[in-house]
């Protein structure tokens, strides 16, 4: 299974972090300093595996995000580069040519998406047209509630 | 009170925040808004105020007085509120806290609401986060779901299910009826999720995988339809159908096909078809390769379809892929024990990878190199292995000098290459070498009998050049010391011996001493070589006036050694040189690798993988004197060392039957007892140089249909005698001669009488105690002559 999902940027500052096992707090922020360390340190052209610990991490940057995903050692770590790219595309279509801002003012949206395509630390949804339905739909129901706060705009055609 | 700001809005306004400092300020001032938000219980904004609150907690701030907030959020009825309320639960809670429990009967309620959308977020984030009281308050409810129709929820629930077997594993039992008919599904994101429960239940119950292993042929189906299928626009990745699906589905085969003929017979052709058809361009058919490669090297596969894994993962080391190329070592790495004669055909590939670039490489590759050396290829591999110490990153240095000492250890060809191996790695990587290197290569010098001028003669060249690495001096210090005399007397026959005084070695110790960059272990080391030198020189005066000055130092250690050996001048001189004399050969300890210590000369496989015999562990022997009683004798005196075994009872099955190769020794083994279905067997050994001291093995077998469990093994010989008992392999004998429980006996036999023994066994078999005691006489004359 996947243990973390971590996005941040190229100066260190987290844009997402998704958890699938219970840990504290103190743990989590570890984790997550060394990850970035870590994986900013990388040369350029490296492959985009490393071994931490017990985990294998996969990591790819995307124009000024990393991605950084944490796995259990029985993992295909050529898969999970497949999942981190399908994540991306699913952002993409949301978003419409998604940068790191979109997913800045909108990471709650960002973990909405996520949680239709993993759920504990597993694929959930192999295809892309269910998952972009489901937000779809999930975004109108909140339309309906004509919530005070929630502007609701729908993205992609 | 105005309405609190939007979410965008306050993101917009932290961004522009220039310091840490004027951003903090923000979020407090923001913090203080919503908490009194908070209190005032405002329903309207509650969502907007808990978006923001998970902003800021995603920037590092504390946000647990949020966390009651996102609870109301949950039970609200509207859909906004409860999908911010879930996010936070997932982000602010988790089991830790008493509050998570609160969320159970929302999430209850929510895991029947009318709206799917509202049930999916309730599957989502108890199989996220879902705590174990939660799983099991709620496993009936997701069971209900794992069997709907819907498989928009169908798919949620079974990961969900997955999640609550791994917190709850007994409740695993309860969703086995749904799994009836999951694979016949056509939703792919069902079929997934089915998948993954599957795999999931096989690895954690055998049970389990029995009753699972008929759905091989339907597997294969799956898998055959996703390649043979045409496109599918909804599935489809660069050309491939459903890889996640397939690479899913592949593992679960490796699980069923594991060490059962059949299961891995019925999925030998989809395998082959896999291997041979998968378009190889981009990544994901790489990702699917190595699935399937993993797949047949798992299996029992036929040989032909292991050959072709790999040559895959040949071709991977081959790719311009940098992570082909990484994930074919780790592969290899995995192989290369079991297959190992396929791996050496890529062994100029695996060593060329030695000097990649990348550090992830580099270092697969060198483990896997280490893996592949042997008595064949040892001096070529370690060239380039040497060739990789010297110009590798200090993050390699230390692992790859352990890996060479272990390698030359095992299979160097002749005593001088062993040694000059050896010098290399402490001249070039000296201050990397791992501390517990030094007493092992000092040991193995003082066995090289034969190349003590040599080896004395080269260290000392080298630390003429460099006194810096510690390592490296300690060693030559320490050589220096036992054979200064065949230094300065010049006996080299290797080489061209050199010409140096005594004086000159003198400086050279002294140098030691005084330099900064020597630790205090070395100039420890350093003071005992000149202390040694006095009985091997002839110029004992400066030696006693080294020594006297040390008396005073600083360095309480360095102290001690000072006033000891001034003493030993002054009061038991007649005793020095018989103190300092030359050390005696010292007994081999067991290596660190896993496998036997075997001097080898074009060996081509490695030796056989045994298990390392744990060291023993003293306890108090009260049993001692039981045994004492119940011999009722004077003349039995035991000691024993009876041990716990420490290791968990893997029932001696991995454990090959020593009885099988008996050739260490040319010592029969004997039948020391032989009752109710209990045999043991004795096999002997003089595995170490001391000839007084015979090496026993026992190995307990168990004929009966029953295992004979908390088995104790208790020995006793006469007073002339003395006697170790090791821990023992497990304390499990295995029904139906299944495996051998094994035990060693160390026994001292300083006066080399007839070797006889009582024993005492106490085990639990069909419910009830058993106890019994026995004597053996039988010992064959060879072990104690």
């Amino acid at each position: 299974m996947m243990r973390f999902l971590l996005l941040f940027s190229r100066q260190g500052k987290l844009r997402l972090q998704k958890w699938f096992t219970a840990m504290t707090d103190r743990e989590k922020k570890k984790i997550i300093r060394e990850m970035t360390t870590i994986v900013l340190a990388r040369q350029p052209r490296s492959c985009n595996f490393l071994q931490w610990k017990d985990l294998k991490i996969i990591y790819k940057r995307y124009a000024s995000l990393y991605f950084c995903l944490g796995v259990e050692n029985q993992e295909n770590e050529l898969l999970a580069l497949e999942v981190i790219h399908r994540y991306v595309e699913l952002l993409d279509k949301y978003f419409g040519n998604v940068c790191e801002l979109d997913i800045i003012f909108n990471f709650e949206k960002a973990y909405f998406i996520l949680d239709e395509f993993l759920m504990g630390g597993e694929i959930q949804e192999t295809s892309k047209q269910i998952v972009n339905r489901a937000i779809e739909s999930s975004d109108m129901l909140q339309e309906d509630d004509h919530s005070e706060w929630y502007e609701v705009e729908l993205f992609g055609p | 009170m105005p309405a609190p700001i939007r979410l965008r809005e306050l993101i917009r306004t932290i961004r522009t925040a220039r310091t840490q400092a004027e951003e903090r300020e923000m979020i407090q001032k923001e913090c203080a808004a919503i908490r009194s938000s908070f209190r005032e219980e405002d329903n309207t904004y509650r969502c907007r105020n808990v978006a923001k609150l998970l902003y800021m907690h995603m920037l590092g701030y504390p946000a647990h007085f949020g966390q009651l907030e996102c609870l109301k959020l949950i039970a609200s009825q509207k859909f906004t509120d409860k999908r911010i309320g879930y996010l936070g639960a997932m982000l602010l809670l988790d089991e830790r806290q008493d509050v998570h429990l609160l969320m159970t009967n929302c999430i209850k309620n929510d895991l029947n609401h009318s709206t799917q959308y509202v049930q999916g977020l309730a599957l989502c984030t108890l199989g996220c986060m879902g705590s174990s009281e939660m799983c099991r308050d709620l496993a009936g409810e997701v069971e209900k779901l794992l069997k709907t129709s819907n498989s928009y929820l169908r798919k949620k629930a079974a990961l969900c299910a997955v999640h609550v077997i791994r917190k709850v594993p007994e409740l695993m039992e309860m969703f086995l009826p749904a799994t009836k008919n999951l694979l016949s599904e056509k939703n792919h994101g069902v079929l997934h999720t089915s998948v993954v429960l599957l795999t999931e239940m096989c690895e954690r119950s055998p049970d389990m995988l029995a009753h699972f292993r008929k759905l091989v042929p339907q597997l294969v189906r799956i898998l055959k339809n996703l390649i043979m299928s045409g496109y599918s626009p909804e599935h489809d990745v660069s050309g491939i159908s459903d890889p996640f699906l397939q690479v899913r589905i592949l593992r679960l085969l490796r699980i069923l096909g594991k060490n059962d003929d059949d299961s891995s017979e019925a999925m030998n052709d989809i395998l082959a078809q896999v291997a041979t058809n998968t378009e190889t361009s981009k990544n994901v058919g790489n990702a699917i390769l190595y699935e399937t490669v993993l797949t047949i090297m798992d299996i029992k596969s036929e040989s032909g379809l292991r050959v072709l894994a790999i040559n895959i993962l040949g071709r991977f080391l081959l790719n311009n892929d940098k992570n082909i190329r990484y994930v074919a070592l780790t592969s290899l790495l995995k192989t290369v024990q079991t297959d190992h004669n396929a791996v050496q055909r890529h062994r100029s590939t695996i060593v060329d990878c030695l000097k990649d670039l990348d550090v992830s490489i580099k270092r697969r590759a060198m483990e896997l190199s280490f893996a592949l050396v042997n008595g064949n290829n040892i001096r070529g591999m370690m060239k380039e292995l040497l060739y990789f110490l010297d110009s590798c990153d200090p993050e390699f240095k230390a692992d790859c000098a352990s890996g060479v000492f272990l390698a030359a250890e095992k299979y160097a060809p002749s005593k001088r290459w062993h040694i000059d191996t050896i010098m290399r790695v402490l001249t070039t990587a000296g201050s990397y070498v791992r501390d517990d290197s030094v007493p092992n290569l000092i040991q193995l010098i003082t066995n090289s009998v034969e190349m003590h001028a040599y080896t004395v003669q080269r260290l000392y060249k080298a630390l003429l050049d460099d006194i810096s690495q510690q390592p490296l001096v300690q060693v030559a210090s320490w050589c220096i010391g036992e054979y200064g005399d065949l230094l300065v007397s010049g006996q080299c026959e290797e080489e061209e011996p050199i010409q140096v005084t005594e004086d000159e070695v003198l400086d050279v110790l002294e140098g030691l001493l005084v330099s900064n960059l020597s630790t205090p272990v070395t100039r420890g080391y350093a003071l005992t070589a000149i202390m040694k030198l006095s009985t091997r020189f002839s110029s004992v005066n400066r030696i006693k006036k080294v020594v006297s000055i040390y008396g005073s130092s600083i360095d309480v250690e360095l102290q001690q050694r000072a006033v000891e050996y001034n003493a030993l001048f002054k009061k038991y001189d007649h005793m020095r040189s018989a103190l300092l004399e030359r050390m005696p050969i010292m007994e081999k300890t067991a290596s660190n690798g896993p496998t036997e210590i075997v001097q080898t000369n074009g060996e081509t496989e490695p030796s056989v993988v045994e298990p390392k015999h744990p060291p023993p562990v003293t306890q108090p022997t009260n049993q001692a004197t039981d045994l004492l009683d119940l011999l009722g004798g004077n003349d039995m005196v035991s000691v024993i060392q009876t041990t716990v075994p420490t290791k968990p009872a893997s029932a001696g099955g991995e454990l090959l039957d020593l009885l099988g190769d008996l050739s260490l020794s040319g010592i029969p083994p004997i039948t020391a007892y032989n009752k109710n279905g209990l045999k043991i067997d004795f096999t002997f050994e003089r595995a170490n140089p001391n000839p007084n001291i015979a090496v026993i093995t026992i190995h307990a077998s168990n004929s009966t249909e029953t295992d004979m469990t908390d088995f104790v093994f208790q020995a006793a010989v006469p007073k002339t005698f003395q006697l170790q008992l090791l821990s023992p392999s497990s304390n499990v004998v295995p029904a139906l001669n299944q495996g051998t429980v094994t035990q060693v006996i160390r026994v001292l036999n300083p006066q080399k009488q007839q070797l006889r023994m009582r024993i005492k066994l106490t085990y639990t078999h069909r419910g009830s105690a058993v106890q019994d005691l026995a004597e053996v006489n039988n010992f064959p004359p060879q072990s104690w002559q």
